[in-house]
């Protein structure tokens, strides 16, 4: 329990997806002008990640990774997928989001209304992917693990994108020099969120 | 452009290098249309690195960008984005087994990273924007120009945080022992992810103070 907590933990703070691995800047800094629609756009993101890296979790345990396929018969234990992996992950984001959209559209029509121009950006969101990946390179053992993780991830980038829409929000009345405005100080911002971030160094529970 | 009338200008005539040279500038990736961003900043600390992930953004965007180009008129408008993610990930599958067999080093560094081309927004856009209306050729220069206007600030960055957060370039010492010895110190605030998106936001005030027209209305 205290490992699941603590990768929790771990994720949103000090590898978090944006301050540490810059994952999913397109969309951060596209959408990052007002709170209510970076709310939205962030709980899109929490709600695919915490579905499609399990989903990748079980893959790349079953099928993809070195050995996974002697369940089906011992002669297959040399088989490693590995390769396949790029592919194959990209392709269940893009299903997954797709199946996403068209259930919410069916059974909640009110989240579909506040999520719905998101969904579909999301399949070519980095930190989609990256997540995946990086359950993949740290090789995480249970579904537990993978789950926290992605909980945790999509979190971190949900407060990610909200403190710099708020930050953004009150940003329109101050000076800023012109060539500056825009995206050269929202990139300046995200760079002192970081460096503050990187005050949780350390941390653990 | 009009793809159905016969090519008569030459190969390099003007028209046709403008998508080649835009994307160093005017129209670079990175800088102008803030995209891609999200698999290269964090490859920025040692110049190395940030060169092969320069080549393969160029290899897989210009290659992606002809492939689409070719298949443009077969590939229904309702399944696009899947047949560009699919060409993308083949190409991007093939430089992970390229570096992991001939650099495997820079590929252990590179990580996640390659894999994350994949999802460089630079990549579908250019497939969205340019090759799914152009012929192959300009489609391929178009893929060209991006790539390499990626890989200059990929590379611009890389080199100020090396020089001045390691005091060296691709591993070899630049900044002279004397200096050390006068007292200078290494910054280590440099090899620290948040200053490149800090050094990003400097270079976007330089160019944009030589750029006018390029400056936010609001």
């Amino acid at each position: 329990m205290q490992d699941l907590i603590n990768i929790f933990v771990r994720s949103i703070f000090i590898d978090n997806m944006i301050f540490a691995y810059f994952l999913g800047m397109c969309s951060y800094l596209a959408v990052s002008k007002t709170v209510k629609t970076s709310n939205g756009l962030g709980i899109a993101v929490i709600f695919v990640l915490i579905i499609t890296v399990p989903v990748n979790f079980l893959i790349n345990k079953y099928l993809l990774s070195p050995g996974a396929l002697s369940f089906i018969s011992p002669s297959l234990a040399n088989v490693d997928l590995g390769f396949l992996s790029f592919i194959i992950f990209i392709a269940v984001i893009a299903a997954i989001v797709q199946l996403v959209e068209m259930i919410i559209e069916k059974f909640l029509p009110s989240l579909y209304n506040s999520l719905g121009i998101f969904l579909p950006l999301i399949a070519v969101n980095c930190a989609i992917m990256g997540a995946s990946l990086f359950m993949q390179e740290r090789e995480l053992q249970t579904f537990g693990e993978s789950f926290f993780f992605a909980f945790g991830s999509g979190i971190g980038w949900w407060l990610a994108i909200i403190s710099i829409a708020a930050i953004r929000e009150k940003l329109s009345y101050s000076n800023i020099p012109k060539p500056l405005r825009g995206a050269g100080i929202a990139f300046i911002i995200t760079g002192l969120m970081a460096i503050a971030f990187m005050s949780f160094l350390g941390i653990t529970i | 452009m009009d793809d159905n009338k016969p090519i008569k200008e030459s190969l390099f005539s003007k028209k046709n290098l403008k998508p080649l040279i835009d994307p160093f500038s005017t129209n670079n990736p990175v800088i102008v249309q803030i995209l891609g961003i999200c698999s290269a900043l964090a490859v920025t600390a040692k110049l190395k690195p940030a060169l092969v992930m320069a080549i393969s953004v160029i290899f897989v965007i210009s290659f992606s960008s002809l492939i689409y180009s070719l298949i443009r008129k077969t590939v229904p408008p309702t399944i696009r984005i899947i047949v560009q993610l699919v060409i993308i990930s083949v190409l991007v599958i093939l430089v992970d087994q390229i570096l992991k067999a001939f650099v495997y080093d820079v590929s252990k560094q590179l990580s996640v990273f390659v894999g994350l081309i994949i999802t460089n927004c630079t990549i579908m856009g250019r497939l969205e924007a340019f090759a799914s209306n152009n012929n192959p050729w300009n489609s391929f220069l178009d893929g060209l120009g991006n790539g390499a206007g990626y890989g200059l600030i990929l590379i611009i960055v890389a080199f100020v945080r090396e020089l001045f957060g390691s005091g060296t370039l691709l591993g070899y010492h630049i900044i002279p022992q004397a200096l050390y010895n006068a007292g200078y110190v290494d910054n280590g605030m440099m090899i620290l992810p948040p200053m490149a998106l800090i050094l990003i936001g400097v270079i976007i005030w330089v160019h944009r103070s030589f750029n006018k027209e390029l400056i936010d209305k609001n």
